[in-house]
């Protein structure tokens, strides 16, 4: 599997995975080690320094990349200021945008994630903003100096999959960052079919944290990310609307010629 | 157009002839419903007859608080600053006649509070009041809040109700999130229970949380004192309000406590039953009809209960609570406005929510 090169960095893994609803943080080493990841985001609204057991980078393996997230910004200067905030606690300096402000599904503010976007990779952060699927803004975010795209494939927490699939199909063969598939995926093999689909990588947190057993389930979406990376890469065989006949019906057209 | 109008638009409605005419099928198509529910829908919910499908609802409610919250609740204590009150509520401990020990907290007196609740590990803090504007005017619980600020990184208040102005006064100190109860929706039983006071304006306290939402409040914590009024339609109207605010105000996160009347120093004797059961099926019945709205359970509650509720999709809960004047550091506290049920230490309840199976989380929000 080639490596994926966000930001300057090679990454073996294709899998990102999220922190947030687990019922414990012991549990995340276990969970990182089987999913192989080497990006964990966290909302920066949950970190707690001041507790040696509620501080959620004392489970998070040191070779680890951090991915704070926005989460909780309603606008881009709330994104930029808690951006800022999570590089002088010493988080690193890629973020993960999150401008919401529709408490009700939970859908991103495609317009202020591009100001806030244009504002942090000026200050050298590396961005990886979400997103709606939608081309245009995807192309805004290029221009803001983003260093990957993260267009939802259905609403936060949803587990329904890949709702938005032909509009991400069109940033995939559009854009020349690379994309990430983030939220919505609730399945295995919907992640393999994002990566099917020529996505860089998939971005899940529900789908591990709320399964009966989460390590088990990290393990599954790791597998699953590859065999879908390996199918894009093997070029998948087209599909067709009619059957291809083996002894085709114009074939002897072309017997005379030889 | 505010909620007063959706209010009038179904107080009048046949409860018991809705009732009357549900099926089985009905309260089933509705519970397996894959789209969110409608109003009715939610009523549907809250009828006799769904009680018979308790269990099933309560299927929904986990799945659907899974995927929106995952395993995890976030804890808070209440700081009570003043039990000076000019109003007089049948049902309250702080009622202006009674004769209960009055105290207010000094600014030194807070600073101590604030060291005692911040050492246990809490990071949100919700500060009450009496509703006395004449002993705690503005000024001085915007004096609390720059205190507190040193110490919590979110702050909630639960005082009189303000104008917008003055809700963004408290946002410019450091609060971020409002907590009003509406007591009691049914307009007469309002004016029964409310003898006297600025509290008897029914409209000024229904409209308050909207102010609040306007203001740009983070966090807007409705709710009904359940036993004031019959429950189901306090419940209707409690969830209907939610919904209102929520899709008039998408950018504020809208949360619904369910209190329950508890003894206190008082006279109001005419409560309505409110039983578990009844409690369960309005949580259930309001997670499936407002997925994403937040669920708090004070202390008010018993600790075995409490933790049952947990997996139906409570959001938040209240820890090491006292409703004294001072009662986390000060020995000569105040008289409380109520008497707590669940009475265990921080310690305690997060071990017992981490025993259930999930996380306890103390910080929630960042200061910015
Ligand atoms: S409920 Fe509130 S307003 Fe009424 S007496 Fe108690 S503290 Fe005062």
């Amino acid at each position: 599997m080639s490596k994926l090169s966000i930001g300057g960095v090679e990454l073996k893994s294709r899998l990102f995975i999220g922190t947030g609803k687990f019922p414990n943080h012991q549990i995340l080493p276990e969970v990182i080690q089987a999913s192989e990841s080497q990006v964990i985001t966290m909302a920066i609204r949950r970190v707690n320094l001041d507790s040696k057991e509620e501080n959620i980078l004392e489970y998070i393996p040191k070779d680890c990349i951090l991915l704070p997230n926005t989460s909780g910004a309603r606008n881009a200067q709330e994104a930029v200021r808690i951006a800022r905030l999570a590089r002088a606690m010493g988080l690193g300096n890629w973020i993960k945008i999150e401008v919401i402000s529709d408490n009700k599904y939970l859908l991103p503010d495609n317009a202020e994630t591009i100001k806030a976007t244009e504002i942090l990779a000026k200050e050298g952060f590396v961005v990886l903003p979400y997103m709606s699927p939608d081309l245009m803004a995807a192309k805004r975010l290029v221009d803001a100096g983003a260093a990957a795209v993260m267009p939802l494939g259905a609403p936060i927490g949803t587990n329904r999959g890949l709702k938005t699939k032909e509009l991400v199909q069109i940033i995939i063969n559009e854009i020349d960052l690379p994309v990430i598939v983030d939220a919505g995926i609730g399945k295995p093999s919907e992640a393999a079919e994002a990566m099917e689909m020529g996505a860089a990588a998939v971005l899940v947190n529900t789908a591990i944290a709320t399964a009966e057993n989460p390590v088990q389930m990290a393990k599954a979406f790791s597998l699953a990310v590859k065999a879908g990376y390996l199918a894009y890469h093997a070029k998948l065989a087209e599909q067709h609307q009619l059957a291809q006949p083996s002894s085709p019906l114009t074939g002897f057209l072309y017997e005379e010629v030889r | 157009m505010g909620f007063y109008d959706v209010y009038s638009q179904y107080k009048n409605i046949d409860y018991h002839q809705f009732y009357e005419e549900l099926t089985d099928s009905d309260i089933l198509k509705i519970i397996h419903k894959d789209r969110p529910i409608n109003e009715i829908e939610f009523l549907a919910l809250l009828s006799p007859k769904a009680e018979n499908y308790l269990e099933l609802m309560a299927q929904k409610a986990h799945t659907l608080s899974l995927q929106h919250f995952g395993k995890t609740v976030l804890l808070y204590t209440p700081m009570y600053l003043s039990n000076y009150c000019t109003n007089k509520c049948t049902y309250c401990s702080f009622s202006i006649d009674n004769q209960i020990k009055r105290k207010q907290l000094t600014a030194e007196e807070i600073e101590k509070e604030a060291k005692a609740i911040a050492s246990m590990g809490f990071k949100h803090l919700l500060i009450l009041t009496g509703e006395s504007k004449k002993d705690t005017p503005l000024s001085y619980v915007i004096d609390a809040v720059h205190i507190l600020k040193k110490y919590f990184d979110s702050i909630g208040v639960e005082i009189f109700p303000l104008t917008v102005e003055e809700y963004q006064q408290m946002i410019e100190a450091g609060v971020d999130s409002l907590t009003i109860y509406q007591e009691v929706y049914d307009e007469e039983i309002y004016r029964k229970v409310h003898l006297a006071g600025r509290k008897r304006n029914y409209h000024f306290r229904l409209d308050a949380p909207e102010r609040g939402c306007i203001a740009k409040m983070r966090n807007v914590n409705i709710g009904a004192l359940l036993g004031l009024g019959e429950w189901r339609s306090e419940s209707f109207m409690t969830g209907l309000h939610a919904n209102y605010l929520q899709n008039k105000y998408p950018d504020v996160e809208i949360s619904v406590s369910f209190p329950r009347i508890r003894p206190h120093v008082g006279v109001f004797e005419d409560i309505y039953e409110v039983t578990d059961q009844n409690l369960v099926q309005f949580m259930l019945a309001l997670r499936i009809f407002l997925p994403r709205v937040g669920i708090t359970i004070s202390t008010r509650e018993r600790q075995g209960f409490r933790e049952n509720l947990i997996p139906l999709g409570v959001t938040r809960m209240s820890a090491a609570s006292s409703t004294e004047v001072g009662g986390h550091s000060i020995e000569d506290a105040g008289d409380g406005q109520f008497e707590i049920d669940d009475k265990r230490s921080l310690e305690e309840v997060r071990a017992a929510i981490f025993k259930k199976g999930y996380q306890p989380i103390f910080k929630d929000w960042v200061r910015i």
